[in-house]
């Protein structure tokens, strides 16, 4: 029979948060990606862009997170590719950010006043340079807090991979919860784990909010 | 060639009515108890003493930066360790309970913070209690002005019950997995879940909406 220390349990846990800080990053970069381009398409009013954004963001924010994660992976499986469940995990956490950050920052931009839009207009500036020199540099200083705010529900969101079997943070609790039999000390240390990675995050972003308002 | 098959997910068309109905069954009491802790949190950050009001604070803020299903896991598994055994019914509803007092807190907390002051004086000056001018002044206009983030809030917590089914409460995703543990159609099984939690947040978003304007007086 094997002892375990508290430490024991806390080094494991933290070298699986390791992947937790992965898969949190690659999904907000893709979604941050993903979800550019669906801004773009939708003030460049490409045909069908803006009705098919809309329908998106409602179809991402109405399921459950859980739903999608199943779905990426069992439809990528029904497309006949044998994906490992951090594919899948990647795939569906980016289109979930994607569509949360575009609808952001598409209120951001609609924040920006019109005689901005006009004005880059009467100087005869094509959309890519009035995008890039007029609105992104306005649009982004309010963007700047919500976002960061929406990376603690990525974070969060990361822990249902675990549901597929990527061993993250929460995979990894679980384990050793099984090999511990001490699920009361696991779950609490998965807790803050989780507590010390969204914390400074939600603390960070709050202080935007009130520097950015001012 | 990708073939799809939902007329065998759809004969079991009675299991994702239960677990439909179970859904909205947690969601119904969760929003209930979390909307009335929320409530008595936010009155304890505005007006309890400095231990209270730090107690309330960690709270909140500890279930607002940790994953839900971690704080599930934590009340069905960690919780036995302390003597208290739970169904997973139970254990899913008090974790959804404690997720939504946390969030409902702060979002009711905004709402009463922009009370106009004159509000409370003309309460205090008909010599109503403290309680009352609470509950009958501050309160019900403090709900109606943020009610679409409450009513978004209960629809997120409504949604996040799907990863109950993990603990092997009997919902909606947990038929889901069932269904296709027995005819292997995966894909059909999560996609016809999935379209029925759709259908669940459009009209638990009405039903809230109507509910505002009836109680609250909500203007739309």
């Amino acid at each position: 029979m094997v002892e375990f220390t508290l430490w024991d349990i806390l080094r494991n846990l933290l070298l699986a948060t390791r992947w937790t800080v992965l898969l949190s990053l690659a999904a907000f970069a893709g979604g941050a990606l993903v979800g550019a381009a669906l801004l773009v398409a939708r003030i460049a009013r490409l045909p069908g862009a803006s009705r098919g954004v809309a329908l998106y963001v409602q179809l991402f924010q109405g399921t459950p997170l859980l739903m999608q994660l199943f779905l990426a992976y069992f439809g990528l499986a029904l497309l006949g590719l044998d994906v490992p469940a951090w594919a899948a995990a990647c795939l569906a956490l980016t289109l979930y950010s994607s569509a949360f950050l575009t609808e952001i920052w598409r209120g951001c931009v609609e924040a920006i006043p019109r005689g901005q839009w006009e004005a880059a207009d009467s100087l005869a500036l094509d959309l890519r340079q009035t995008l890039l020199h007029v609105i992104a540099p306005q649009a982004l200083r309010i963007a700047i807090p919500p976002t960061v705010g929406f990376a603690v529900q990525v974070i969060k969101g990361t822990a249902l991979a675990s549901v597929l079997g990527f061993i993250e943070l929460t995979k990894a609790g679980t384990m050793i919860s099984n090999a511990t039999f001490r699920p009361f000390t696991v779950y609490a240390c998965v807790a803050l784990l989780y507590f010390a990675l969204c914390f400074p995050v939600s603390a960070w972003a709050r202080r935007l909010e009130r520097t950015t308002s001012r | 060639m990708v073939s799809l098959d939902f007329a065998t997910v759809l004969v079991d068309w009675p299991l994702l009515l239960r677990g439909l109905a179970m859904t909205a069954g947690l969601t119904a009491v969760a929003a209930t108890l979390g909307l009335a802790l929320g409530i008595a949190c936010a009155w304890a950050r505005l007006h309890g003493g400095a231990v209270l009001r730090w107690t309330v604070g960690a709270y909140v803020e500890l279930i607002r930066n940790t994953p839900f299903i971690v704080q599930l896991f934590f009340v069905f598994f960690g919780l036995p360790s302390l003597g208290v055994k739970l169904t997973p019914e139970w254990a899913s509803v008090i974790a959804m309970v404690i997720n939504l007092g946390a969030y409902a807190a702060e979002i009711a907390r905004a709402g009463i913070q922009a009370t106009p002051r004159g509000q409370i004086e003309a309460a205090r000056s008909l010599a109503l209690t403290e309680a009352q001018v609470f509950l009958r002044v501050v309160l019900p206009p403090a709900l109606a002005r943020v009610w679409p983030a409450m009513t978004g809030q209960i629809i997120i917590v409504m949604l996040g019950s799907a990863v109950c089914g993990q603990i092997a409460t009997q919902e909606l995703s947990y038929y889901a997995n069932l269904i296709h543990s027995r005819n292997f159609r995966a894909f059909e099984a999560t996609f016809v879940a999935t379209g029925l939690y759709l259908g669940l947040a459009v009209l638990l978003r009405h039903l809230l909406q109507r509910l505002g304007t009836r109680l609250l007086h909500v203007r739309r």
